[in-house]
């Protein structure tokens, strides 16, 4: 365990700063259990009784959420004080000796979520009722809203596979409830089915990642996963044979709802819900579950013998994600969509983190940005229900109506920016620190060293991407004069109140980890039954923070060139759309459209068309024409019949006669007792042989 | 709870329906109130029989039970053998449910040309067919049941079923869609029976002169049936059941029959009937011939999951709201004998829950579709749209029912779906680890293509505005009728999701012990 590397900055071990003294979290973690279910049973509550109330189902949805920010820090202070990680586990199968059980975790990676969840959640209801006052499914949203803030609670407590699939698809089908939420639109449901469908794909991955990974050790339960992996590759041979691809498949279904490339394309769409929701699953929920999956598996993707080779994949696939994601957030317009795919940038960082071996720095990213993106999207969603459109190019100088929208989306876009002392800058700052460390020795396996360093580079290009759009988005918005319609006003205090009270942690929510002065949130996400060997940095690593700040800064200050109020020359911003690569960007790299044009539309169209085909054409062909060559045959020993026996003709009409109405049906229906006699023939012929043998 | 020791109890429910029907025949053809109540009273009566059937059943003992054996045709062997044991218990329990629950849909409506008597006699007669399937331990007893099953069935879609013309490719013969249907449906079943009345025969030639399946099982678990002769017995089942299932591609009357059956007719033909010849092979291909069912496992295997990935492609295809469900079933069916191919315990409890459920939710989507039918006059889903506007319940328990059909974790689909392929992982001793592990993974594909089609049909149905023709239109939401039989429906597939001890409490133990005496000797 003794595992202290040496670069220029000194790590520390994780597992080695946590106390391993862990309780079981008493009566507070026992009945945890309400954390999941409350909102799901609360779900049907507004379905049903959610129009009698006074709120018209806000009033349980929100107590709900209140319950859970509650409870939520309940159990972080509790975990603070004494680390928690137990699992509680009810039978409810039998299947073969493996049983199947529901389930709650209460560990530090639960806990982290459930705080998270509970805190955003409460803050983005109280302000979509603001947001979605005079909606036409006012109620019907709230519960759907509900279920999906269940579905994530159901899946991050999950001390099992099988409950994580289920809390996984509850969320995705409850984005796409939310996502289709105005379903009159065409385009809207098809970005629900887009969203569902393309998660669908990666849940085909974790399907079979978990079938793998169960299969291997015998049991759904991650505590005997874990263990089996600490106990090495020797004593569980069979989980370590398929380690690789179990883990290769269950990351395939995290990049499907973490939005990874190149299943990312579902995100961005997803803006066809209502704001709330797109703030809510951009930031605690849903694009979570996949960070968050690869963190609750974590040590068989870090133990020697099991999945280490797959950190590869993650590392690249994350660096990727965050850098080409980021480009495109440059040349959009509509303001929901910069935000979302600076989300998917974002998001490629997490992921490029768990794939360098850094579990603290991924998930403290994953904390951080859940509050400054939860509260830029309501930023957002404040401006575009002040002036009626999502585009920026109706919005500008909103600086002055918007005060409140406007300060609080600074304070975001700073934080988002990784500007010193605001919350991003010290998780992405740590992410850095932990890739520059992978590019060392540490992490990526075999050649991983010189990936690493790319993927490195790639993420201070992004830091850089990331200063400029915002930059951009900012100045857009915000300065410079109106170009849209009607007058802009600040939006009521429903709305700006949780605003204002998310703002406070994007500012300072970074201090709780600062290498080398405090470490609550390694500690918080570290206690947890089977210890995470990462690595963590105990002190800045100056080079990183350097190259982060002055990309970030460079990032800001070429987007106050371009689009700042004192350069406000068309020429600028024309020199900007480069020929060649903006359109490109503009076509997302046309990966929608050959998903669209490439895969989707030939299997709905030809393919569907010609397995249709097949059925009718080919296997039908065979069987009608065996019907129709059967009645012919039996026309033949119809002929025979009626020539040989007079009286068997008087008796079988006897019995059509007294069938009637009922039996002149059939009139086709002699087939049918040609089809006796085939059958009745085959079966003596057969028969015969039968005993004969 | 003696009177069900002695199989008293099970020989009502499956006999009562048939008493049922005898009664309705008295009773004058005008008098549609008392033959209504005449069929809820048998139905009903055959339900809660079997719920207490439920309760008598001993949860402890993997073995048949509460049946009983008696002489019937004493000149070649055969006995009244029947009981339950954890595998059949949820079938039987399933078929009453279902049944009621369409008795209660028939209410108020009946499809043309109406006779309600011939109707709920021919419904009556099934449900004697059915329930007897499931609990016959005779071969002869179950060939009886299983061509009993056949004739109302094919009466049901012959006279109450759609009469839409339609041409048939290549022949170019047009003709109603009710009669080609029909007759496709009862040749291509005939044509199975034969092959396995065929294979029962073997079966007795070859496995020591019985018609009884258990004794059949014991000699065949001790390899009395091992011959070169058995690899033929067992293809003769298999062309018998995969027909009844039905397996790719022996499938095609299946969107046939259930387009043109009359609502009611395609809601036991979806629920119930399809799950004679899976319930078939775990009963009888399984037990009787091991070796054989491990020779052929393979097969099996890859025509289910043909069968999954084909079913999908064709649903996309589909236009007609009623057909599209009715190839869906092929593709569900396909999870379900994956999970037989498999020959593990695992795979055979996923097998039966995967029938349930199946069952709970194909019936409530068929259901759905003749509601919708009944009040659009087209089924044509094109035509549709903007549903969700103009009946709100309706559309909210399409949606429900949609999400339970693509196997939504949570939802009764989800566990015969997703323990199939977790039994593929690892197939019994002797069957190709790599040949399945690949089934795994396209099974895993097909479950991407299933939502696909389903969410199409949703958006298709459910979502946008209303098409011009349904301006000024009024419809009736969801009736009491209605609500009736699917609340039930909509509350066990919720049940099942959140519990499925529901089946598998009573499916593993004996599938466990079914499996470990078929394979005891093969080691």
């Amino acid at each position: 365990m003794t595992h202290l590397l040496t670069t220029a900055n000194s790590l520390i071990l994780a597992a080695e700063s946590g106390a391993k003294e862990l309780s079981d979290g008493g009566t507070l973690a026992s009945w945890a259990w309400l954390i999941p279910v409350v909102p799901m049973v609360a779900a049907f509550a507004i379905v049903f009784f959610g129009k009698r109330m006074p709120y018209k189902g806000w009033d349980i949805a929100i107590a709900v959420m209140g319950f859970e920010a509650l409870y939520g820090t309940a159990l972080l202070l509790s975990h603070i004080s004494k680390p928690i990680a137990h699992d509680f586990q009810v039978e409810i199968a039998m299947l073969g000796s493996m049983p199947i059980e529901w389930g709650w975790s209460v560990d530090g990676l639960s806990i982290m979520m459930y705080f998270l969840i509970g805190v955003v959640g409460f803050l983005v209801f109280l302000f979509a009722k603001g947001y979605m006052e005079g909606d036409v499914r006012y109620t019907w949203f709230f519960a759907s809203f509900t279920l999906f803030a269940g579905g994530m609670l159901v899946l991050v407590s999950a001390p099992n596979l099988i409950q994580l699939i289920v809390g996984w698809e509850l969320v995705g089908v409850s984005s796409w409830l939310l996502i289709g939420h105005y379903w009159e639109e065409h385009e809207n449901s098809s970005a629900a089915i887009k969203a569902f469908l393309t998660n669908k794909v990666g849940d085909a991955g974790l399907f079979v990642g978990a079938i793998i990974i169960s299969m291997s050790v015998g049991s759904f339960r991650f505590s005997d996963i874990l263990h089996a992996v600490e106990s090495g590759a020797a004593e569980a041979p069979t989980l370590s044979r398929f380690a690789f691809w179990g883990g290769l498949a269950l990351f395939i279904g995290a990049m499907g709802k973490s939005a990874q490339f190149p299943l990312h394309v579902w995100l961005p769409d997803a803006m066809a819900g209502p704001t709330p929701v797109s703030s809510l699953m951009h930031a605690a929920t849903m694009v979570t579950a996949g960070v968050f999956l690869v963190g609750r598996m974590y040590p068989l993707y870090l133990t020697d013998g099991f999945a280490t080779e797959v950190r590869a994949v993650i590392v690249i696939i994350g660096g990727i994600t965050l850098f080409l994601t980021g480009l495109i957030a440059l040349v959009q317009d509509d303001i929901k969509r910069v935000l979302a795919y600076s989300t998917l940038s974002q998001l490629g960082y997490m992921t490029a983190a768990m794939g360098a071996g850094a579990y603290t720095a991924g998930l403290f990213h994953l904390f951080t940005h859940a509050f400054f993106k939860a509260l830029l999207f309501l930023g957002a969603g404040s401006v575009i229900h002040s002036v009626h459109s999502n585009n920026m190019s109706d919005m500008g100088g909103l600086r002055k109506p918007m005060p409140y929208t406007y300060w609080t989306f600074v304070v975001g876009s700073l934080a988002l920016a990784g500007i010193v002392p605001f919350a991003g800058f010290f998780s992405k700052d740590e992410i850095l620190a932990s890739l520059r460390y992978a590019s060392g020795e540490f992490g990526v396996a075999d050649g991983g060293g010189a990936v690493a360093t790319v993927i490195l580079a790639l993420a201070i290009g992004g830091a850089f991407i990331t200063a400029f759009y915002m930059a951009r988005t900012v100045f857009l918005t915000f300065h410079g004069e109106y170009k849209g319609h009607g007058h802009p006003h600040e939006s009521p205090r429903i709305m700006w109140v949780p605003l204002v009270a998310l703002a406070v942690p994007s500012a300072v929510i970074g201090f709780i980890n600062i290498p080398g002065v405090t470490e609550v949130f390694t500690k918080v996400v570290g206690g947890r039954e089977v210890p995470v060997l990462d690595h963590h940095a105990s002190s800045f690593d100056i080079p990183m923070l350097l190259a982060g700040l002055v990309a970030a800064g460079l990032g800001i200050y070429l987007g106050w060139r371009i689009w700042g109020p004192d350069a406000e020359t068309q020429e600028a911003r024309d020199s900007f759309r480069v020929d060649g690569l903006y359109p490109v960007l503009e076509n997302k790299y046309y990966i929608d459209d050959f998903y669209m044009d490439g895969i989707v539309r030939p299997i709905r169209g030809p393919v569907a068309r010609a397995m249709d085909w097949f059925n009718g054409y080919v296997i039908d062909f065979i069987v009608n024409g065996a019907g129709l060559l059967a009645k012919a045959l039996g026309k033949v020993v119809y002929w025979f019949d009626q020539r040989g026996v007079d009286g068997a003709i008087n008796a079988s009409g006897a019995v059509t006669g007294a069938g009637g109405g009922v039996l002149r049906l059939l009139q086709t229906g002699k087939v049918q007792q040609y089809a006796v006699l085939i059958f009745a023939a085959t079966v003596i012929l057969v028969g015969g042989l039968v005993i004969w043998f | 709870m003696e009177w069900f020791e002695s199989g008293w109890g099970l020989s009502l429910i499956v006999f009562l329906p048939l008493i049922g029907a005898g009664v309705l025949l008295a009773i004058p053809k005008a008098n549609e109130e008392a033959q209504k109540l005449t069929a809820l009273f048998f139905t009903g009566a055959a339900f809660v029989l079997s719920i207490i059937l439920t309760f008598a059943f001993d949860f402890g003992q993997a073995g048949i039970q509460l049946g009983t054996q008696q002489d019937w045709i004493p000149a070649i062997d055969s006995t009244y053998h029947i009981g339950v044991d954890g595998i059949s218990l949820p079938l039987v329990v399933l078929t009453t449910f279902i049944t009621l629950l369409s008795l209660i849909y028939s209410w108020e409506h009946w499809p043309e040309p109406h006779n309600p008597k011939a109707f709920l006699i021919l419904m009556l007669l099934l449900a004697t067919g059915m329930t007897g399937t499931f609990v016959a331990l005779d071969l002869i007893l179950f060939f009886v049941f299983f061509e009993v099953v056949l004739l109302p069935m094919y009466f049901m879609i012959g006279i109450w079923g759609d009469r839409n013309e339609v041409t048939i490719p290549v022949f170019n013969i047009t003709t109603q869609m009710r009669l080609y249907a029909a007759i496709k449906f009862f040749l291509f079943t005939l044509f199975g029976s034969a092959f396995m009345l065929l294979g029962f025969l073997a079966l007795y030639f070859k496995g020591g002169r019985t018609f009884d399946m258990l004794q059949l099982a014991a000699n065949g678990a001790e390899g009395l049936l091992g011959s070169g002769l058995a690899f033929w017995v067992f293809f003769a089942l298999f062309l018998g059941f995969a027909v009844k299932v039905p397996m790719f591609p022996l499938h095609t009357w299946l969107p046939d029959a259930h387009t043109a059956a009359p609502t009611v007719g395609s809601v036991l033909l979806a629920a119930i009937l399809l799950k004679l010849g899976t319930y078939a092979f775990v009963r009888i291909a399984i037990p009787i011939l091991p070796e054989q069912s491990q020779n052929w496992a393979p097969v099996i295997g890859i025509l289910a999951v043909i069968g999954i990935i084909y079913a999908s492609l064709a649903c996309l295809a589909q236009t007609d709201m009623k057909r599209l469900i009715a190839f869906s079933s092929v593709g569900h069916m396909g999870f379900v004998m994956l999970g037989i191919a498999t020959m593990t315990p695992i795979g055979i409890n996923a097998a039966i829950i995967g029938m349930v459920a199946h069952g709970v939710i194909t019936g409530l989507l068929f259901f759905l579709a003749g509601s919708m039918s009944h009040r659009y006059h087209t089924r044509e889903m094109a035509r549709l749209g903007g549903n969700q506007q103009l009946m709100p319940i309706m559309g909210a328990i399409l949606g429900f029912t949609a999400m339970a059909s693509l196997g939504l974790p949570g939802l009764a689909g989800f566990w015969g779906e997703f323990m199939a392929l977790l039994s593929a992982f690892s197939p019994a001793e002797g069957l190709s680890v790599a040949l399945f592990r690949t089934l795994m993974v396209i099974g895993a594909v097909g479950t991407v293509l299933a939502a696909g089609y389903l969410l199409w049909m949703l958006q298709k149905v459910n979502f946008g505005e209303p098409g011009d023709e349904w301006v000024g239109h009024e419809f009736h939401d969801v009736d009491k009728w209605e609500m009736a039989a699917w609340a039930p429906m909509i509350v066990v597939t919720i049940a099942i999701g959140i519990f499925p001890r529901l089946v598998f409490g009573a499916t593993n133990d004996s599938v466990v012990e079914l499996v470990s005496n078929a394979f005891r000797s093969l080691g």
